[in-house]
């Protein structure tokens, strides 16, 4: 029982890791994209257009396991690179305010889910899916592989992207020079780093690799069965960032905190008390704003926001 | 910088401008609402197989002003949006981003129900009203005022804060439906028989809007007119200033921010005595988030501020008699509005700046020479 809760806990964190690591990327150049939720929509709506024309296009039979994974995943990341790319063009080169910006990306993204998701044929969904959760073969026969080789492809994807982007943020020239461009941009840009490119770069690839998640939640977590419930998760994502303090490493074991308590009341909550349920659903967000407010209180250098945050930067205001 | 060549100007590049007539402005953000228009009109055709266009613009219509009814639904829509977005007006005039009026407007109802469920039927309706709307008052305003200090002392960083409030929100009604209603049941509060406005008019939302467009005008005034009008606007613009001419600007964030609440909270109040006479953790339904947005493009004058939530809830309830006219679903009017928003957002950079063209090379031998003579 509880290796099952642990196991679907690690599985189910994927979604928030792929949400978070792309804000947090976001983020690190100075760009608030409330927008996430929107684009995490936006990539699973990308991977059932993906599916439903793959399925189309092949027919039932011609099913091959690379053309199953690679189609929805590359409209997954199209479509989300679309959201991130409507997000630069009105905040980045148009200078629009990001907070209203984003909001409307989130609505738009939503409907854009439902919309799509609920005229797509979803027959050979399953069929799809899969190959998406296909693992290692020996999984499921110890504790140990139980716990770590029993996801599909995408988990580990998570991690690995989780673990690169924290390297790049801390460790090199690139990360700098992003981490420049998000504490003042104007100095950024007086040392030569050029501020829209890395807004563009940084907001696009964040976009991207939170509509992963979106490709993830449909395809994996739900087998294939879509369900409209990924906005939620991409406000979850949002307050994750919050709470690793703005780093991709503490991402990781964050967002299984986060999916851990998130299904907490499905696997020990007593059914016939579902306010104890709500109760425990409101922990993140609670936690989240316990971290917010420590951070701000103690206000280490380290664990503050990126100081432009939600500003946009134009050369000739001072 | 390497292999880029000094001197020459680039292909174009973005000038602020001082200040756009206002004619000139309203020109501007028209014809984005009529461009989005014509993009909602070709992307529902060509998703239907090519309807007319005509059958677009009819539809839209007809969902808006094609009964009685509609038409008041419209009013009332656009009160209550109004009603948020001017709520949300004094945090974003002192550049306090409160994203969290969805929750702030769900506690002012869970104040109201909980004075109907605790009060109903103990105390006459005229007093149970008025206890309930002190109590959403009441609600709103803890909702706010607890970023608003952190906000004060600590700079906590409000846009987060607020966001995340919005859904403790939810799930605190959430925990309180589910501890009122018996077990076994559908899990939502029945209709409420008592603590409703009264009608005015025939129609149950006249009162609301009534209500609204008095909160308009005393919004406008207290903007206008009052010093802590003036004062939170200062805050606004500058916080040095502020504190040079000796204003406390924490005692003004606070002081916004419970205005602010309580607004959010006769919002609620509206929304479950005057319209739905239920709650659940959906009342709100995304129009906290929309009014941002609604008055961020109003520019927080209460007056633009009416034009633009009459004009979002003509498209949303104008696309979705189309989505249904269509039968293609009630997310459609989603992507729409989503449309909608990102033109009317694009349209403020070409009010605020101007795009210049690089000079041809015959000119800018001549222009060189003119700024040197200048």
């Amino acid at each position: 029982m509880f290796l099952t809760f642990l196991q679907n806990a690690i599985r189910f964190s994927a979604v928030f890791l792929y949400g978070s690591t792309g804000e947090i990327i976001t983020e690190r150049s100075g760009n608030l994209n409330l927008g996430i939720p929107g684009i995490m929509c936006m990539g699973g709506a990308g991977s059932i257009i993906g599916a439903a024309a793959y399925v189309a296009g092949v027919g039932e039979e011609g099913i091959t396991p690379f053309g199953a994974v690679m189609v929805p995943m590359i409209m997954a990341m199209l479509f989300a690179g679309l959201g991130g790319l409507i997000y630069c063009v009105l905040t980045v080169s148009m200078r629009c305010n990001q907070n209203v910006t984003g909001l409307a990306l989130t609505t738009f993204g939503i409907g854009f889910m439902n919309f799509f998701g609920g005229r797509a044929d979803k027959t050979s969904f399953n069929v799809i899916s899969s190959y998406f959760t296909q693992s290692f073969p020996i999984a499921e026969q110890n504790w140990f592989t139980t716990l770590f080789l029993s996801y599909g492809a995408l988990v580990y994807i998570a991690i690995i992207l989780a673990v690169i982007a924290a390297v790049v943020i801390k460790k090199t020239r690139v990360g700098l020079n992003l981490r420049a461009v998000g504490e003042n941009p104007a100095t950024a840009d007086a040392a030569g780093v050029s501020v829209t490119k890395y807004k563009y770069t940084a907001t696009l690839i964040g976009s991207i690799i939170a509509g992963l998640g979106g490709l993830f939640y449909i395809m994996d977590q739900s087998r294939g069965n879509v369900e409209y419930t990924i906005d939620s998760f991409g406000w979850l994502a949002v307050a994750l960032v919050i709470f690793t303090v703005w780093r991709p490493n503490w991402a990781i074991l964050g967002s299984i905190v986060f999916s851990m308590l998130y299904l907490l009341p499905a696997y020990f909550g007593d059914s016939s008390h579902p306010e104890q349920a709500a109760a425990i659903t409101m922990l993140p967000y609670l936690v989240t704003i316990v971290v917010l407010v420590i951070t701000s209180i103690v206000s280490r250098r380290e664990s503050q926001p990126p100081a432009s945050l939600g500003l946009s930067y134009f050369r000739e205001e001072r | 910088m390497t292999g880029q060549k000094i001197g020459r100007e680039p292909l174009i590049r973005i000038v602020k401008r001082d200040s756009m007539v206002r004619w000139q402005a309203w020109l501007i953000r028209i014809a984005a609402v009529v461009i989005a228009l014509l993009i909602s009109a070709i992307v529902s055709a060509w998703l239907t197989d090519g309807a007319s266009m005509g059958y677009f613009f009819s539809g839209l219509f007809n969902g808006v002003f094609g009964t009685t009814r509609r038409i008041i639904n419209l009013f009332q829509s656009t009160a209550i949006l109004l009603c948020i977005a001017l709520a949300v007006a004094p945090a974003f005039k002192m550049r306090f981003w409160n994203i969290g009026a969805e929750g702030q407007v769900l506690m002012g109802g869970l104040g109201c129900v909980i004075c109907i469920i605790y009060f109903g039927g103990k105390i006459p309706e005229w007093l149970l009203l008025i206890v309930m709307l002190v109590f959403s008052l009441l609600f709103g305003a803890v909702w706010t005022v607890i970023p608003a200090i952190f906000k004060a002392k600590w700079r906590t960083n409000e846009t987060l804060f607020t966001l995340m409030m919005n859904y403790v929100a939810m799930q605190l009604v959430l925990v309180a439906i589910y501890s009122w209603v018996p077990q076994g049941t559908s899990m939502v509060l029945d209709v409420f028989t008592i603590g409703t406005l009264p009608k005015v008019g025939g129609s149950d939302y006249t009162i609301n809007i009534i209500i609204v467009a008095v909160l308009s005008i005393a919004v406008f005034l207290y903007f206008r007119f009052s010093k802590q009008g003036y004062e939170l606007s200062v805050v606004g613009e500058s916080e040095n200033t502020a504190k040079y001419v000796g204003i406390n600007v924490k005692k003004v964030i606070i002081r916004t921010m419970i205005i602010s609440g309580l607004l959010c909270g006769v919002a609620g109040y509206l929304l479950v005595a005057g319209t739905n006479h239920t709650l659940a953790a959906n009342t709100v339904g995304g129009r906290g988030f929309t009014a941002i947005l609604i008055a961020w493009l109003g520019k927080f004058s209460p007056a633009s501020m009416a034009l633009t939530a009459f004009l979002y809830a003509f498209i949303e309830q104008g696309t979705t008699q189309v989505a249904t006219n269509f039968s293609i679903g009630d997310s459609f009017s989603d992507v729409l509005t989503g449309i909608f928003f990102f033109l009317v957002i694009g349209c403020e950079f070409f009010i605020n700046y101007k795009i210049k063209f690089r000079p041809r090379k015959k000119n800018m031998a001549e222009n060189a020479a003119e700024e040197v003579t200048a």
